[in-house]
């Protein structure tokens, strides 16, 4: 008698069922895996459209801006220049993953394995999640948001909102905690927070119940020395985190604007561990599905047909063209990830001298298993490449390093995958998927309330790469019109701190 | 622990309000290219189909970050696929970015020139028309036109017995039954069950007979109540009510008259056709129907489908009063002016036979006219023709004829045109809001 899950393309969902337990059997069982409970949730293509444009959640106040994405992906999809994901999960407790209906059960059982396991062990277990995000109340926040924007629309009209929202969007990236997190409020706090919610309406921001409780938390020397210091400890300055500083000291936003900036703030935040994770999050899904779907072979619960269009779709997803190949963009997530956790396995498994000598603590460990659960939760991309990029992995993808100095005529192949390059070319790749060195370094420096009011921003220039002067511009207009005065922003080399160039809003 | 969900009934369309919240913000972007689109779009199936793509520019929809800028500084990347370079090789820098990593797309494809995206077809139309209306004479004809039918408009407490509403009749007698306490059929069987059952039975006790008393005086209490307290009552009655409603009549009938005789080559039929199209869309949009009748001519006219009218070649004298004739034939056999709102729209190169132009002239202005809302004279001259398109005064026969009738009646329109481009800016003119109000 046959023992397969399911035979023939068409799905069900008593098939889907039997599929999941029986991944779920390998998943945590063999591989070890700890996940949250599963919500899988069956839609059809429109809705993976919408899904989208809301950056995949599902519940997301409105904005143009989504309106445009999703205008962009219909065009694309509909004119078949671009398909659409199988899956997409959704950090939270239970997790969420939309399967789309398209998916044949061959590809639901990959999706599942990938998304319902992979994801969600990542999410559940990796640090970065662990510390900055909240899976339980996601859900319950991302409702608030939605009915306080819908609420603050009525109230104060769609441009009113949009309005604030535009230049908040401009400042997402600006409106993460990279390093720290901000002191949690205290209980009396989180009160005044919900009732100030509640009764939006009040002009008096009760946010200033703690809005200076961060104060010369990081700077103890802040009131030595004059009347400058004393402020800039006072409003906890230099701050990165322009959004929580407008929010929190903004002279001419009314609460249910600061409101808004906080609510687009803790969705940066909230998604800012996925930005860091890429390759580990997409690696450890892929590892888990090849994983799960080899072993639902040898045990005979799939056919070899089944497996053949799994491994087609697998084979894709982690094609990595090289760099002349016209489809190059890049180094592809799922590539790099699958590709390194192999390479971890056979580390651990059959190793080499080289890998002796590389990774003494992991090569010819006999529970891989454990290896590869203990990456998953301690790294980010970058110290993960740091850590666990071989020697082998690099001659495997003949990497090499081009340094491009803007005065020199010709770009320069500065390491190749040899002995002398193998560390160089880890740690410039790892420091490529390093997002504090990625994104401009820029933090509030001063603002003189009592004085010209002007908010002093400067950009700390690394490598003598300045920013884009004419989406500079846009985003400091934006910033006026939270702060309501002057802003300027002075870009100063990071190392001589010599000041490279001046802008400012005023006329 | 897991389960399924099965989204698929759920609503489509989630994202409809983001999407509206779009369209507003690229609203003057998007105008320009929908304006663009209808001037240069090939004639076959323009008006078919279930949307447009629009490309419009990124800019004003932009959002901006801080970014770092493609250019300068010192970069370092690592990239796959070595062959045969070694430490120290050099390689020209590629034009916009270091062999394609150095410039960092933006995560939605700002970097891009345009943006494209599909309009639906009501979108389209709606951005296509907007702020053209029918000239606000034509609007009075219309309130004319009206029609009386009716609408309902809730329940009364009379009415006759075919409008009667059962299922709020039945609601409210069984409040009053409820409220009122009438005993239910069923209680009403239970005590004459038990009594007939107790009566059969032989059986001279005191109890027994007591039983029985008291049950006859529960029922006799029982039949009263039920009595007084009626299944249904004249209050509980409530009747469906229509009252008298104006319908506007909403049916327009465009009349597209072509010339095509020898002289009207493919490319004015194409600026005619462009001219029609745009006048039935708009229409369309006006009216819940809209009909158009073809109606060509040479020296004689004929109505003809749709396809005969664009594409069937002859060629012949031109006399054009014959399709105003038969216009006016048309109307009287199937299109009476009470219940339609009637539209003309002819185009010609201008040339006439004879002295036909005063016939013309004449038919406009007895006949046709007074009947139309609207009608739109377009001359299709010659792509160089400056002195034509510069000068209303001059121009041959037909042209001087009818510049008469446009004197005499504001429903009557003429204009000029040599190009594609020309046609939906005489269009917009024609149909500008409060056109005539202003001119006057």
């Amino acid at each position: 008698m046959s023992k397969l899950l399911f035979d023939g393309p068409e799905w069900t969902f008593e098939l889907l069922s039997k599929a999941h337990d029986a991944i779920e059997e390998i998943a945590i069982e063999d591989l070890g895996l700890d996940v949250y409970p599963n919500q899988i949730e069956i839609i059809s293509s429109e809705q993976m459209l919408d899904a989208y444009s809301a950056v995949g959640m599902p519940l997301m106040y409105q904005h143009w801006s989504y309106g445009k994405r999703f205008a962009r992906d219909e065009a694309l999809y509909r004119t078949g220049r671009q398909g659409l994901a199988y899956e997409i999960v959704i950090n939270s407790n239970p997790c969420i993953s939309y399967n789309m209906e398209e998916n044949t059960m061959a590809m639901q059982t990959l999706v599942m394995a990938h998304a319902a396991f992979g994801h969600n062990h990542f999410f559940k277990n990796n640090y970065l999640f662990q510390q900055w995000t909240d899976a339980a109340g996601i859900h319950d926040y991302l409702a608030f948001a939605k009915n306080f924007v819908a609420n603050c629309e009525e109230r104060y009209g769609v441009d009113a909102v949009e309005e604030i929202l535009d230049a908040a969007h401009a400042l997402q990236s600006q409106g993460v905690f990279r390093y720290g997190r901000p002191p949690r409020p205290s209980k009396e706090e989180l009160q005044a927070m919900q009732r100030q919610r509640e009764g939006y309406e009040s002009q008096q921001s009760v946010l200033e119940l703690w809005a200076d409780n961060m104060g010369t938390r990081n700077d103890p020397s802040a009131a030595e020395d004059g009347e400058l210091s004393a402020r800039r400890g006072k409003m906890n300055l230099p701050q990165e985190n322009i959004l929580y500083f407008l929010e929190k000291h903004s002279p001419v936003l009314k609460s249910w604007q600061r409101e808004l900036l906080r609510i687009v703030r803790y969705i940066a935040q909230y998604m800012y561990p996925q930005k860091q994770t890429k390759v580990m999050n997409e690696g450890c899904a892929t590892f888990t599905h090849y994983y799960i779907i080899n072993r639902l072979l040898e045990k005979g619960l799939i056919s070899e047909g089944s497996y053949m269009e799994m491994m087609h779709s697998h084979t894709n997803v982690v094609l990595q063209p090289e760099y002349d190949d016209p489809r190059y963009g890049g180094l592809n997530p799922y590539a790099l990830g699958f590709a390194m956790m192999q390479d971890i396995r056979r580390i651990c498994e059959d190793p080499t001298d080289e890998d002796r000598e590389w990774f003494p603590d992991i090569a010819g460990n006999p529970d891989w298993k454990s290896v590869m659960r203990d990456a998953w939760a301690n790294y980010r991309d970058e110290s993960f490449i740091l850590q666990f990029l071989s020697p082998r992995l690099m001659r495997k993808f003949k990497l090499f390093m081009l340094s491009d100095d803007a005065k020199q005529p010709n770009l320069v192949v500065s390491n190749i995958h040899n002995r002398q390059g193998y560390r160089n070319i880890r740690s410039a790749l790892a420091q490529s998927y390093d997002l504090a060195y990625l994104e401009p370094d820029i933090q509030v420096d001063d603002a003189d309330l009592s004085g010209d009011r002007e908010l002093k921003l400067t950009h700390a220039v690394r490598n003598g790469i300045n920013l884009d002067p004419e989406n500079r511009d846009e985003v400091l207009k934006h910033i006026r019109r939270l702060w309501g005065y002057e802003v300027s922003l002075t870009a100063r080399d990071s190392e001589s701190g010599a000041r490279i160039s001046h802008a400012t809003t005023a006329a | 622990m897991h389960h399924f969900i099965d989204r698929r009934a759920n609503p489509k369309g989630k994202s409809l309000g983001n999407r509206q919240r779009f369209l507003r913000r690229a609203r003057e972007n998007i105008k320009k290219m929908v304006d663009k689109s209808v001037r240069d779009k090939s004639v076959t199936g323009a008006d078919q189909g279930d949307g447009e793509r629009v490309t419009i520019p990124a800019k004003g929809i932009k959002e901006p970050f801080f970014a770092s800028s493609s250019k300068g500084g010192f970069r370092q990347h690592v990239l796959p696929g070595n062959k045969d370079f070694v430490v120290g090789d050099t390689i020209p820098r590629p034009k916009g970015g270091a062999g394609g990593s150095g410039k960092k797309g933006s995560e939605d494809g700002e970097g891009e020139d345009g943006f494209s995206f599909t309009l639906t077809r009501d979108e389209y139309l709606e951005i296509l028309f907007e702020g053209l209306e029918l000239p606000d004479l034509v609007k009075k004809n219309t309130v004319e036109t009206e029609t009386v039918g009716t609408r309902r408009a809730g329940l009364t407490t009379a009415g006759t017995p075919n409008n009667l509403n059962l299922v709020r009749t039945m609601r409210n007698s069984l409040g009053r039954r409820i409220a009122l306490q009438r005993p239910s059929s069923a209680a009403l069987k239970a005590l004459q069950d038990e009594l007939e059952n107790l009566e059969s039975i032989e059986d001279e006790s005191e109890d027994h007979s007591a039983r029985i008393v008291e049950l006859k005086e529960k029922l006799a209490i029982m039949d009263r109540r039920r009595k007084l307290v009626g299944y249904i009552d004249p209050i509980d009655l409530r009747y469906d009510t229509t009252v008298p409603e104006k319908i506007r009549n909403s049916r327009a009938v465009v009349f597209c008259l072509m010339d095509v005789s020898g002289s009207m080559q493919e490319r004015e039929k194409d600026l005619a056709k462009r001219f029609f199209m745009l006048l039935h869309l708009f229409l369309e949009r006006a009216y819940e129907h809209t009909e158009i009748v073809f109606i060509r001519h040479t020296h004689q006219a004929q109505e003809v489908d749709e396809e005969t009218f664009f594409y069937a070649r002859e060629t012949g004298g031109t006399i054009v009063s014959t399709a105003l004739t038969k216009m006016r034939e048309i109307i009287d056999e199937r299109y009476p002016t009470d219940e339609w709102n009637i539209y003309g729209a002819q185009a010609s190169d201008g040339e006439n036979f004879g002295n036909d132009s005063v016939k013309c002239k004449d038919l406009l202005f007895d006949t046709l006219i007074p009947v139309c809302q609207y009608y739109a004279y377009v001359e299709i001259v010659g792509e160089n023709d400056e002195k034509l398109l510069s000068d209303r005064e001059e121009g041959a026969d037909l042209w001087q004829n009818l510049r008469e009738v446009d004197q005499s009646f504001p429903q009557f329109e003429m204009r000029r045109v040599a190009e594609p481009g020309h046609i939906y800016p005489i269009f917009r003119d024609l149909f500008t809001a409060n056109k005539k109000e202003r001119a006057s």
